[in-house]
């Protein structure tokens, strides 16, 4: 298995062997059920589906419900595939995963989605300076220009402007493994996480720094 | 704080009692210094005068004037490096943080010894 539904617990900091303190983010992985194996001949790909965390039947669409209820499932609330490049013959339907996953991994990548900061203007979400507060200046935190004349009688594609901010789904990569606590199903990764304490997370083994087979 | 964290919180303590000590009072600090392979201690000595945070991540920092210039140095207070803290001499003061040592020197500069 290569990756697990998790949730975000919150930051601390640990010492490290050189008395160092370490940013720390702790990440509840697991335990995630298989809940659907995925294959070629039936649905083009091979994956398999991964749920985390209980919810009750009545909580769930009828659908939902049923899809657990067909290999006599708990009800899960998150469900994700996670994309193998073989077929599935190693998993079975309701086999469990814990943060022992993770033993000996280095690297992970961490995917979740940011805090939304609503509608931002320009200043806050691109940076731009705004004008001067003073001296009659009409121009306080407005953008400005946002373009040239006839030519090109357009806008730019990807100019910078007010707008939604945060909520975006952002993939951190190769967040180092500092421990693994079997006990708790905590993973300990260096440094920040998107989203807000109590979040799903995507955690996966690191993709381009990935360990050496050994 | 969940119980998680507050479990990796208790273990990142240190094991062994820390001597206590409160902010004004004069301590030396026994911090272990690595240089190349070889570990020695080496001890730095002022005023404590700010205690922040609580829990592992507890920090204290301790000023003294060394060569007529002051320093300020910040210790974590569950950090392996610091081996011992010895209370040099317990001060009086009526404030939480001793920043307004930073603007004095000389006789100003000196505290109260707090008797029990």
């Amino acid at each position: 298995m290569n990756a697990l539904i998790g949730k975000k617990i919150g930051m601390t900091r640990v010492f490290n062997d050189a008395g160092q303190q370490i940013p720390v983010t702790a990440l509840e992985v697991g335990p995630c059920v298989v809940v659907q194996l995925k294959t070629a001949e039936k649905d083009g790909y091979n994956a398999v589906q991964i749920g985390f965390e209980d919810q009750p039947a009545k909580r769930q669409t009828k659908a939902c419900a049923g899809h657990f209820k067909k290999n006599e499932l708990p009800g899960k609330r998150i469900l994700r595939e996670v994309r193998l490049d073989t077929s599935g013959a190693d998993f079975k339907v309701g086999d469990t995963f814990t943060a022992s996953v993770f033993d000996g991994v280095s690297y992970v990548d961490v995917i979740g989605v940011t805090k939304g900061r609503g509608f931002q203007g320009v200043v806050r979400r691109h940076g731009m300076s705004g004008g001067r507060a003073t001296h009659g200046s009409g121009m306080h935190r407005r953008p400005g220009s946002i373009g040239m004349k006839e030519w090109p009688a357009r806008v730019l594609k990807g100019k910078a402007m007010p707008g939604q901010m945060g909520a975006d789904r952002v993939t951190v990569q190769n967040l180092k493994v500092v421990q693994v606590r079997n006990d708790d199903n905590i993973v300990l990764v260096r440094g920040s996480v998107p989203g807000p304490s109590g979040a799903f997370v995507f955690v996966r083994k690191s993709l381009k720094k990935a360990d050496k087979p050994s | 704080m969940s119980v998680v964290l507050d479990k990796i919180d208790q273990e990142q303590r240190r094991k062994e009692e820390q001597t206590k000590f409160a902010v004004g009072d004069t301590v030396s600090v026994h911090v272990k210094i690595r240089e190349g392979e070889k570990e020695r201690i080496q001890l730095y000595k002022g005023t404590v005068i700010a205690i922040k945070g609580k829990g592992a991540t507890e920090m204290f920092t301790v000023r003294r004037i060394s060569y007529g210039e002051g320093v300020e140095r910040i210790f974590p207070m569950h950090s392996p490096n610091v081996v011992k803290v010895d209370v040099e001499r317990a001060g009086k003061v009526r404030r939480a943080k001793l920043y307004y040592l930073r603007e004095l020197s000389g006789k100003k500069s000196r505290i109260k010894e707090r008797r029990t």
